[in-house]
Formats: C-alpha cells, sequence, structure tokens
C-alpha cells in the first residue's frame, strides 16, 4: 500500500480515488463528451472520471476553472496561484497546495514564498503583498468565512485594485470548491 | 438569467471600479450561475432530488452562517427538515449523507478515508457520492463569492 502524504509538499502526488471512477468502455455518450474523448486522446486522469459521474456539473467546472485560473488582465497569475495555495492549506488539500505550489513557482520564477509558508503557515515571513494576499485567502477559506473589511484594506493598501482582488476571491472561493472534491474523494500517494 | 452572486452581495449599486471589474468578468459569473443550475436542478439527479438538493444547499448556507444565501434557496425548516442543521435524519442513508455534507461544510480539512466508506455502507453509490460533494464543493465556492462580494460593496 503507497504511503499517504500528511504534510505539505512541492512535489506533486500521485492522486489515489476513494470511490470507483467511471470506466471509459462503459461512459454514457454525455461523459465521453465532457471528457473530450476522442480516437486521438483517450487520456483521462482517474479524478476527472471520478467526477465524470455528475457529468452536467463536470461539463461547467471545466471551462470556469480556466476563465478563473488563466483569463487575461487582472490579478497576476502568481497572486492568483497563491490564493489557491492559501485556500489549499486551510483545508489541508495535500494535492492541491502542491499542484498549485508548482504553478505559483513556475510563474513567479522563484521558491521562495511557497518555502517560506510550507514551512511556517500563517507565521511565515512575506513581503506586504503576499502577506496581504495569503492572509485574505486564508480568511476567506475558513468555516464560515472570516474574511473582512480590515482583510480588504491591507490588499488594497498592498496596491490591489477592484479588480485585482475580484480575482483573488474568485481563485481562493474556487479552491474552497476544488480543495472538497480534491482532499474529500481520494488520497494523495507518493509517485512511482 | 438572474444572477445569485450579483442579487446576494448588493454588486448591481457597487461603485464603477467594482462594476467595470465585474462585466471584465461576466463570463466566470454566467458560468457560475451554470454550475448553480447544474447542482441544484441537473436533468438527471440520480439519488438527490431537486428540493433535497435545495434543502441540503440551504443546510450548508446556514451552517456557514449566511442567511441570505439560506433563504435564497428556499428550504424553509418547516417544509424541509433536512434544510435545518439541528436535524439529522430519520433513516440510515439520510443521515449518512448530512453527516457527510455537515462535515465537508465546516470541517473538510479532517475528512478521512472513512467519511467515504460510512457513505458506501449506508447504500450510497458512487455516483450519488459524486454528486452530494459536487453540491457540496459548488456552494463552498459560491458562498466565498458573495462573501467576498459583499466586502467589496461594503454590504455587510
Amino acid at each position: 500500500m503507497s504511503e499517504v502524504l500528511k504534510k505539505f509538499t512541492k512535489t506533486v502526488p500521485h492522486w489515489r480515488p476513494r470511490v470507483t471512477p467511471v470506466r471509459l468502455e462503459d461512459a454514457s455518450a454525455a461523459q465521453l463528451e465532457a471528457l473530450q474523448v476522442t480516437p486521438s486522446n483517450t487520456k483521462v486522469s482517474e479524478y476527472v472520471l471520478v467526477l465524470a459521474h455528475d457529468v452536467e456539473t463536470l461539463k461547467v467546472r471545466s471551462p470556469l476553472f480556466n476563465a478563473v485560473m488563466y483569463d487575461a488582465a487582472g490579478l497576476n497569475r502568481a497572486d492568483r496561484e497563491l490564493g489557491a495555495i492559501g485556500a489549499s492549506m486551510v483545508n489541508r488539500c495535500i494535492y492541491c497546495a502542491a499542484m498549485h505550489a508548482t504553478r505559483h513557482i513556475q510563474a513567479s520564477k522563484s521558491d521562495e514564498v511557497v518555502d517560506a509558508i510550507f514551512a511556517r503557515g500563517a507565521d511565515a515571513d512575506l513581503a506586504p503583498r503576499e502577506r496581504a494576499i495569503f492572509d485574505f485567502a486564508r480568511h476567506l477559506s475558513d468555516a464560515p468565512p472570516r474574511a473582512d473589511a480590515e482583510d480588504v484594506q491591507n490588499l488594497r493598501e498592498a496596491g490591489l485594485d477592484d479588480a485585482e482582488i475580484l480575482d483573488l476571491i474568485l481563485s481562493t472561493a474556487l479552491f474552497g470548491w476544488a480543495n472538497r472534491l480534491m482532499h474529500v474523494l481520494g488520497d494523495p500517494v507518493r509517485r512511482g | 438569467m438572474t444572477n445569485t452572486a450579483f442579487a446576494l452581495s448588493g454588486a448591481a449599486n457597487a461603485a464603477p471600479p467594482l462594476v467595470a471589474a465585474l462585466e471584465m468578468r461576466a463570463n466566470i459569473l454566467d458560468l457560475t450561475q451554470q454550475a448553480e443550475d447544474a447542482v441544484l436542478r441537473p436533468d438527471d439527479p440520480g439519488g438527490w432530488s431537486h428540493a433535497q438538493r435545495a434543502a441540503m444547499a440551504a443546510r450548508i448556507a446556514r451552517l456557514n452562517d449566511d442567511t441570505a444565501l439560506a433563504d435564497h434557496y428556499g428550504g424553509a425548516v418547516d417544509a424541509a427538515p433536512m434544510a435545518d442543521p439541528g436535524w439529522q435524519g430519520e433513516d440510515k442513508r439520510t443521515r449518512a449523507a448530512l453527516r457527510f455534507m455537515d462535515a465537508m461544510a465546516r470541517d473538510p480539512r479532517d475528512m478521512e478515508a472513512g467519511d467515504i466508506a460510512r457513505l458506501l455502507q449506508a447504500g450510497i453509490d458512487d455516483a450519488d457520492i459524486v454528486r452530494l460533494s459536487e453540491l457540496n464543493a459548488f456552494l463552498a465556492y459560491q458562498l466565498r463569492l458573495v462573501a467576498g462580494l459583499r466586502l467589496l460593496t461594503g454590504a455587510l
């Protein structure tokens, strides 16, 4: 049995489902369409095959995720990823945190922020902009959410405008969704 | 199409910079509303009726102290006891489903393999487990989007 990971890591683990994924050979026409399976593309992750059990939601979810994380203008890539990481740490989604740590490192071209927050969490030593973003993301991710006017004021003082704050709300909130699926429906295990 | 996040956050009366920001992300707000339709009112509801889904959505909103969102999902406690977080269900399947939904709404970080195993033992199949999870996870997103927008509009 592979080891289930409990600590945050920059190495993206393998995700092992706790429910049985849809089998491609049993998939309905609607599922195949949502999975975008074609004769030349039959590679679908187990995670997406799990989500294919609810095909109507899966069909909306993919374009929504792409728009929130990658649409042009507004908040820069690295800061959207930092919102995602903040949520993933609150919800303890080891897989999501690793995946978006990797993307943050790519976008910011530095390991510095990820290393600091994985090592010390809320007590990490961060520059004012990262501090404001990380705190807002953590507070919005709590249940019930407890982000407040002071958190927003800190974002504004760090230089974020309304469009950037809206994007941060979106990426953070979206990971309230993604974390619950990944963390609850499967286990992160060491690859190999 | 009425947009829930818009309606509940006072965004319709927002200041010009926020209105411009929301216009820039109009596609995302539309997709968010389509997602609400997919989890609350799917063509194929599987083992959870539209009424049960609305009641569970109201329950999740209440567990997160969002009365306006709970009201949006109707779920008047008199009509749908499931909308009341104090009601735990009367049969094994409902009890297992509500225990799962409450944990995911409030303490997702502490959930583990046993939470899924209990649903399977209660006779809830894989597809219905994913349907419950998507409903809950979508609500987690929507209620945080609404909470964040309220902070920006000052509609507290």
